[in-house]
């Protein structure tokens, strides 16, 4: 417990930058720094000194995120394949509209292209350590980067048809 | 020239700044020939430029009012970790931290009072610049002002005695109306601070009590209308010496 205030708290802020841009919205990025934070609290035996804590804390809060993402969800939702093509909750004329802001294009990708995206580009972790925080490959990462960012300029461009994007190696 | 083919991953390192010096010029060379991949890879670099204007103001902003709440009844939380952190997670420490109005009980309240003058001497007693609003050079300025603010007379205890010389005074947020913090050092530049809250509801008289967070030694007592808490990172037996002789000086 001793290092909870003097380790964990610098990171606080941060946490909550990513957690309004992941969620896109302050009410349930509230509720998600502070699940975070209070798991973390009662985590925090298990977390390796000397080991990064702003990637265990990105876990931490990834975990929770999804948690609280599949407990929204009314209908369990299958876990995406990286390889199949997202398709859009919304209607092609939607599709034609252009949306320059970003914010509102950013909650337009998948979830876990916009977890990686923001970890790297917003909180400049490396694609090591987004790897290690999301748990998953390297290549992975790389993958869902390439695709949140092409599919983003899509969206910002006001491109038709972004969902048909075709996956970038 | 054997260079590396320049990949994907590649373009988006360089985007991210990954990429050592060596590579990075190749994969100009290779952008400054492919003026359509030179305008994707500007673009996704606008992105984290766009990403960074929009939500670095997060960095700024207070907590919100639900976070200044300790959860002290959820999975055995520790109140005063958690108080630490909910006031670093307010912009300027302690500043915004109040307890959300909720009345405990009093020993509960008075434990909470330590706690906050143990958060604000943390906040400000490592100060270099700005360690207090108003300076003793100024200190009649700074007791009447106090004084008006917390709609109680105050008076300032001189501790050179004890080797510690007034540094000067804030006002600060408590939760029950503005409160007031004094701040001494000594030649070591070892700080104390004394902090001075108004007593809404009671007026009644306690023992000094102990309380430890960190390294933060606090005595705190209550004083008919005023409730003060002395805080220092000394041992128990020295502050209480300081927090003696400021009682002796506030009671003649």
């Amino acid at each position: 417990m001793e290092e909870f205030g003097t380790q964990v708290v610098p990171h606080i802020p941060r946490l909550r930058r990513y957690a309004r841009a992941l969620t896109g919205e302050r009410t349930a990025a509230d509720d998600l720094v502070q699940d975070t934070l209070e798991r973390a609290c009662n985590k925090l035996h298990l977390w390796r000194r000397g080991s990064d804590l702003r990637a265990w804390l990105f876990t931490i809060m990834h975990n929770v995120f999804i948690n609280q993402v599949r407990g929204r969800r009314a209908v369990p939702d299958v876990p995406l394949n990286d390889e199949i093509m997202e398709l859009p909750a919304h209607s092609a004329q939607a599709d034609r509209l252009e949306i320059r802001d970003l914010d509102a294009a950013l909650a337009r990708l998948p979830d876990e292209q916009r977890e990686v995206l923001l970890l790297v580009a917003l909180e400049q972790l490396s694609y090591e350590e987004t790897a290690k925080a999301l748990g998953i490959p390297i290549g992975t990462v790389m993958s869902r980067l390439s695709r949140a960012r092409e599919r983003l300029r899509a969206i910002m461009a006001g491109l038709p048809g972004v969902a048909t994007l075709k996956v970038v190696k | 020239m054997n260079k590396l083919a320049v990949t994907e991953a590649d373009l988006h390192a360089y985007v991210d700044g990954a990429l050592p010096e060596a590579r990075r010029a190749e994969v100009e060379a290779y952008l400054a020939a492919r003026p359509q991949e030179a305008e994707r890879v500007q673009a996704y670099r606008q992105q984290n430029e766009e990403l960074h204007r929009l939500f670095d103001p997060v960095l700024d902003e207070p907590a919100p009012e639900r976070h200044q709440v300790p959860l002290t009844t959820r999975r055995g939380f520790f109140p005063l970790r958690y108080a630490a952190v909910v006031a670093w997670m307010t912009l300027g420490g302690v500043i915004g931290w109040q307890l959300g109005g909720i009345q405990h009980a009093t020993t509960a309240n008075s434990a909470a009072f330590a706690r906050r003058a143990a958060i604000a001497h943390v906040v400000y007693s490592p100060e270099v610049r700005h360690p207090v609003e108003v300076g003793a050079d100024q200190e009649a300025h700074l007791v009447n002002w106090l004084s008006k603010r917390l709609g109680a007379q105050l008076k300032v205890p001189h501790l050179g005695d004890l080797g510690y010389t007034l540094v000067g005074g804030r006002l600060l947020p408590g939760d029950n109306g503005p409160v007031a913090q004094f701040m001494y050092q000594d030649a070591k530049g070892q700080r104390l601070t004394l902090y001075v809250r108004t007593n809404a509801e009671e007026k009644r008289e306690t023992a000094f009590r102990f309380a430890k967070e960190n390294n933060v030694a606090v005595f705190y007592w209550l004083d008919g209308r005023l409730g003060y808490a002395l805080s220092a990172e000394i041992t128990k037996d020295e502050l209480l010496r300081v927090a003696t002789a400021v009682y002796r000086q506030l009671n003649p």
